[in-house]
């Protein structure tokens, strides 16, 4: 196993990072994330998020910058980044054919995890997420809340110290959303970290420690809500009148 | 301008999408490319009608009189084309019950769905009148410029052909779906499909291999042999294609009240088939239960054992891989009579089991390499890509092993030198049709696996001539002929030939 600094106070630590398919996608991006934080990514479509946390999660190559997870250069040692982080994205993967112990059973083993530790964690996460009196069918007739809850199971089986998280309440419903929440929570509470993109302010705004607001592959905005408000001129206001000023502030700024 | 919900608006809807998607198939979706598939478009019709031209003007004419001759070469025609359509038509509408596409759309609106079925069965008919002319025309073109106009009664002959065709393949969807429900059907109805496609081709190749000691040219000269009475009904289609009036208006009239009669039936059926089916497909699957039972020791057992599992338990898939093996048979059939005439059956299934390893190692590939539904997954978990790949590769050989070690523990017994060259080959031909999915690997979901040979023409044709080559070399090497190194050295050039041009190599390079 890959030694994790314990002196690594931060989760994520982005320096440069850039990303050109057509245009830029992701421009020179600096982004620090604290240990035990629960940060959520804002920005219009197209602002460079998800290929910001694809190129984190080692599913994309950056043209060039650096990405250290707890101390690791995901860059250079990829596998032990991979090993204490966890990705779940918008459309959840899973094999239609497997059941949920099953497919839990797979991802334990993808990630080396003791087959006695797993199979109590993953009897758990089942329990927790609502999915035990489905654990032994198969994923292929599961509705989307049922499928993002599994994937999200998928991620906590091996336990990692960082979550990334890609629009994870996209067609959602208010029980399924709710359990994912708490889930999170109590993750940041044991102390892992979470990244989040969402589209939902009202998400952000509840359960965020700090908001990162990108637009045109740049962090135009980083803080606390009230730090966000006070930089957007608007005290006291939403996250999402913060937000549409900011991004407002950066389209006239350009 | 119809009105909405109407037949004709429908069919109009209909047109549109399927003049779009021929496009797009032509195209790939580049309006540069209009004028590139417009040429091919030609250039292929004229080799075609060249291909015909040359068949028909070194053949006999079929110009005179309808004798028995002539007759049975075109019933022959007519019978192997009808199974072909049958079995477009079986998958075809099997895929109509199945596929989500618009239908929940087209069921949740106020229009007539009646209607819309109504469409899409007649549009079947049409898609398969279609295809059956990408090969039929350029004969039918041809004969009519040599032995006279009377010929081109054959296109409305192969019109009534598909609409008894589609007529027949709905009736068969349909009883399948009565008798063994939902669930069932899709699969069944596949092998039904296959095994109509091929029983004809296979049965007459292997009697004209029989007869002839070849499965091509003189295939209906077999039918000759079976000496039908000229005035037989089951005549009737053949002169029909020789434009006689009253067996063509026959042929029409039974075609187009098929059709009708089936429209009639099955098209306000059809919506309540569709959701039945839907909601069928969606419906979860019990497996035994095993909660307890975490069995996750390393990531390449893991891997290993999920695509046990995914193979295992889809059906549809396994459907597709027999057919392949299905088709093998008269090829294999060829090459036992080529060179063992006379000797037993050990000999003639050395070059059988490797030719099926080869294609089924292909199949099962595609599905471990390509065909990932988890690909974020794997790629974000701890594990570095050649790890993935040896136990996806070992997954793919071990899963070819335990199908063909029994078959080649048998042949032992009854020879231990053809079983001693099947492991061998079999071991060769399943590694070169995995290395060459490597090789070619795109990713797809695991449902596309019936457009696996679709994305990839040249791996298509690789593995096809990797697994024919060692095959020949098999059953070279069986008969004792030394000449066994020729086909295996020219598959291994054929390989390093494709490698050197594959996307891995373009990879590997950069």
């Amino acid at each position: 196993m890959h030694e994790i600094s314990p002196a690594s106070a931060l989760a994520l630590k982005i320096c440069g990072l850039a990303k050109s398919f057509e245009r830029p996608a992701v421009d020179g991006l600096d982004l620090s994330v604290p240990a035990g934080e629960f940060y959520c990514l804002l920005g219009p479509n197209g602002a460079g998020k998800t290929t910001t946390l694809r190129m984190v999660t080692g599913l994309l190559k950056p043209d060039r910058g650096s990405i250290s997870v707890y101390g690791v250069d995901a860059l250079e040692d990829s596998i032990g980044a991979k090993r204490i982080m966890a990705w779940v994205s918008d459309e959840p993967m899973l094999y239609d054919q497997l059941t949920p112990m099953e497919y839990l059973d797979f991802v334990a083993g993808l990630w080396a995890v003791d087959a006695t530790a797993a199979a109590a964690r993953a009897k758990d996460l089942l329990s927790w997420l609502g999915l035990s009196p489905y654990a032994d069918e198969r994923c292929g007739g599961f509705s989307k809340g049922m499928r993002q809850k599994l994937a999200l199971a998928g991620a906590l089986v091996h336990e990692p110290k960082l979550i990334i998280l890609d629009e994870p309440f996209t067609g959602l419903d208010a029980a399924s959303s709710r359990i994912v929440k708490d889930v999170l929570r109590e993750r940041v509470r044991a102390g892992c970290s979470v990244i989040m993109t969402t589209h939902i302010l009202e998400v952000a705004e509840r359960m965020a420690d700090r908001i990162g607001v990108m637009a045109k592959g740049r962090l135009i905005a980083d803080g606390r809500l009230d730090e966000l408000r006070l930089r957007a001129g608007a005290s006291g206001a939403s996250l999402e009148d913060t937000f549409l000023a900011l991004v407002a502030q950066d389209r006239e700024a350009a | 301008m119809s009105a909405s919900g109407s037949l004709a608006w429908f069919a109009a809807h209909e047109a549109r999408l399927a003049w779009r998607d021929w496009r797009w198939l032509m195209t790939r979706g580049r309006k540069d490319r209009a004028g590139a598939a417009a040429l091919g478009f030609v250039a292929f019709v004229l080799f075609m009608h060249g291909v015909a031209c040359m068949a028909l003007s070194s053949s006999f004419r079929l110009a005179g009189p309808a004798d028995a001759k002539a007759l049975a070469v075109v019933a022959g025609s007519l019978a192997l084309a009808f199974s072909a359509m049958l079995s477009q038509a079986t998958e075809l509408v099997t895929r109509a019950f199945y596929a989500r596409g618009d239908l929940e759309l087209i069921l949740t609106s106020p229009a007539a769905a009646a209607r819309l079925f109504a469409v899409r069965i007649a549009a079947i008919a049409a898609t398969i009148f279609s295809m059956s002319l990408v090969f039929a025309a350029p004969f039918i073109n041809v004969q009519a410029w040599l032995a006279g106009p009377q010929w081109l009664c054959a296109y409305l002959a192969a019109a009534a052909l598909a609409m008894f065709a589609v007529a027949c393949a709905v009736v068969i969807v349909g009883a399948l779906f009565a008798v063994l429900g939902a669930r069932r059907t899709r699969f069944v109805s596949q092998i039904v499909a296959a095994v109509i496609g091929a029983a004809f081709a296979i049965g007459l190749q292997f009697a004209a291999i029989i007869s002839f000691g070849t499965m091509d040219a003189p295939r209906f000269a077999v039918l000759e042999r079976l000496a039908l009475d000229p005035d037989s009904a089951l005549l009737w289609p053949a002169r029909a294609v020789f434009g006689e009036p009253a067996p063509l208006a026959f042929m029409l009239g039974l075609g187009l009240a098929a059709l009708f009669a089936v429209i009639g039936v099955y098209a306000p059926r059809f919506g309540g088939l569709v959701l039945t089916a839907g909601s069928q497909s969606n419906a979860s699957k019990k497996s035994s239960p095993r909660q307890a039972d975490l069995h996750s020791a390393s990531p390449a057992q893991a891997l290993r054992r999920k695509e046990w599992s995914l193979l295992l338990r889809d059906p549809w898939l396994m459907s597709q891989t027999l057919m392949q093996l299905l088709y093998l048979l008269p090829a294999a059939f060829l090459l036992w009579r080529s060179f063992f005439s006379g000797s037993g059956v050990a000999n003639f299934l050395a070059p059988v089991l490797i030719m099926a390893a080869g294609q089924l190692a292909g199949g099962l590939a595609w599905l471990a390499v390509s065909g990932e539904d988890a690909p974020e997954l794997i790629a974000t978990a701890p594990v570095d890509a050649a790890s993935v790949l040896r136990a996806k590769t070992e997954a793919v050989l071990v899963g070819v092993g335990v199908v063909f070690a029994p078959l080649v523990l048998m042949l032992a017994v009854a020879s231990p030198l053809a079983a001693l060259v099947s492991l061998a080959g079999v071991v060769v031909a399943a590694g070169s049709a995995t290395a060459i999915q490597f090789w070619f690997r795109a990713q797809a979901k695991r449902c596309h696996f019936r457009r696996r040979q679709i994305s990839s023409r040249l791996a298509t044709f690789a593995e096809a001539l990797s697994s024919n080559g060692w095959a020949c070399a098999g059953a070279m090497a069986v008969a004792g002929a030394w000449l066994a190194v020729v086909p295996s050295v020219m598959v291994v050039a054929m390989l390093a030939g494709v490698w050197s041009i594959s996307p891995a190599k373009a990879t590997a390079s950069s």
